[in-house]
């Protein structure tokens, strides 16, 4: 009985469908022009008509009403965002230029239904607004302060006609919900773009290897050394060796303030594998942490060459080359 | 493929060409063991610049090399490692503890020439 009802339904869907699309070509249906308070309104239970409005027409009037109330509804909104204290790293005109285009994006978005073009203006804006200061919150917050504004107007509009509203809430809401989606993710993914950039730029000046006489490198580490940095440095470090023919290094970790056992075992792998390009390692500035960590892990410090500072470190890097520092007093 | 072992003066001089079986370190091992006392050399150089692989056989013997070299009164210096293969080898724990090691050929040459100098 079941299956002859659906089979029934399905023919009278078919048959509602070839009729409204003999009435009103060129239009786009999906499944979302059955409802069941399409079905309620016309027909009997079960039984599902076809919409008299598509979304698209809907939007269409929709955008039509976003159009006309362009600047009362912009304007709005702009209050809206200063009352609830969002983008307060930008100035009022600043918002209003803003929230201008913003808006206009918006409808052209909704009228469109093509989200590239607003995702290619939300990367540009949050190219511009990152290093303002300005917060994913901020940025999402406007979007949905938007849509609560837009919506309301809508609702100011149809509240008279309580099942056309209906139909145009349907419309606009999947469609606003992925504009707010779109901007979010494009301001997330700008901001991880500029993150993953820093984080780079910061690792490629963290680790300079730098020759102070001939074949005598230096090697200051500031800050956290973390098992990646570490493992950079040494790359970084070897290849140094064999570039500048360097016979003696000297590491200076005073900047560093405090080293797990992973990274001080791998600080003492460095001096061995430096010590197979025949170069030899001058550790200095320890502090007593490290000194602490490098004692519990048990590190043989007879193949650690440990100076207490990084003068001290070059004195001794001087003496293994045959270097020999006098004043020009001294030499007359 | 065969190691050839040149003679340099007092320095014999060994030069890895490319990957080398087990045999071959075998036989360049017992070559250089033999020729040092043979040619009266003072010391050998192992040039490895060409290895971009050193296992632990490898490295075992280049160790056993340098010792059994020691006990023919020369020295050895092992030169050439690369730094990708001096990190791999140190994190197997392959650290050819109290042997020498220079950058490359030339450095491998002066640090024998001190050593000879001043044999402390």
């Amino acid at each position: 009985m079941v299956l002859v009802a659906n089979l029934q339904g399905a023919q009278a869907n078919r048959l509602h469908k070839v009729q409204a699309l003999q009435r009103k070509e060129n239009r786009f249906m999906s499944k979302r022009e059955f409802t069941s308070r399409d079905s309620e309104a016309r027909g009997g239970p079960g039984v599902e008509i076809v919409r008299s409005e598509a979304p698209s027409e809907l939007l269409r009037e929709l955008v039509a009403h976003l159009r006309q109330n362009r600047t009362q509804l912009r304007e709005e909104w702009v209050v809206r965002i200063t009352e609830t204290r969002l983008l307060t790293a930008m100035t009022k005109e600043e918002i209003f230029a803003e929230a201008t285009s913003v808006y206009d994006s918006y409808v052209e978005a909704l009228e469109t239904e093509a989200f590239e073009a607003l995702q290619a203006y939300a990367r540009n804006l949050s190219e511009r607004i990152i290093p303002r200061g300005v917060e994913t919150h901020e940025v999402v917050g406007i979007v949905l302060l938007l849509r609560d504004v837009l919506a309301r107007s809508l609702f100011a509009k149809y509240q008279t006609d309580f099942k056309k509203l209906n139909r145009i809430l349907d419309a606009y809401e999947p469609a606003a919900n992925r504009i707010a989606n779109t901007v979010a993710v494009g301001f997330v993914q700008e901001r991880e773009r500029v993150i993953r950039q820093q984080q780079e730029a910061i690792r490629e000046l963290s680790t300079p290897v730098l020759q102070v006489r001939e074949r005598l490198l230096i090697l200051p580490i500031i800050g956290v050394i973390d098992p990646q940095r570490a493992r950079q440095l040494t790359e970084q470090l070897l290849r140094g060796i064999r570039t500048n023919r360097a016979k003696v290094v000297v590491i200076d970790i005073t900047g560093v303030a405090a080293m797990d056992v992973t990274v001080a075992n791998h600080l003492v792998q460095t001096v061995e594998a430096s010590r197979l390009l025949g170069a030899t390692v001058i550790v200095t500035g320890l502090s007593p942490e490290i000194a602490q960590t490098l004692v519990t892990i048990g590190v043989d410090l007879g193949k650690m060459n440990t100076v207490g500072d990084l003068q001290g470190g070059i004195e001794q890097a001087e003496r293994l080359l045959g270097y020999k520092v006098v004043t020009l007093a001294e030499t007359r | 493929m065969e190691v050839p072992i040149l003679k340099q003066g007092e320095v014999l001089i060994a030069t890895f060409q490319a990957a080398l079986s087990d045999a071959d370190l075998e036989h360049l091992r017992r070559g250089l063991v033999q020729q040092v006392v043979k040619l009266r050399s003072r010391g050998v150089i192992v040039d490895v610049t060409a290895m971009d692989v050193m296992d632990s056989f490898a490295s075992r013997t280049l160790r056993e090399i340098a010792h059994m070299i020691r006990l023919r009164g020369a020295e050895t210096v092992i030169v050439g490692i690369q730094p990708e293969v001096a990190f791999a080898m140190v994190q197997l724990g392959l650290t050819l503890e109290d042997v020498a090691t220079a950058l490359d050929l030339e450095e491998g040459l002066a640090y024998l020439t001190q050593k000879f100098k001043n044999p402390d």
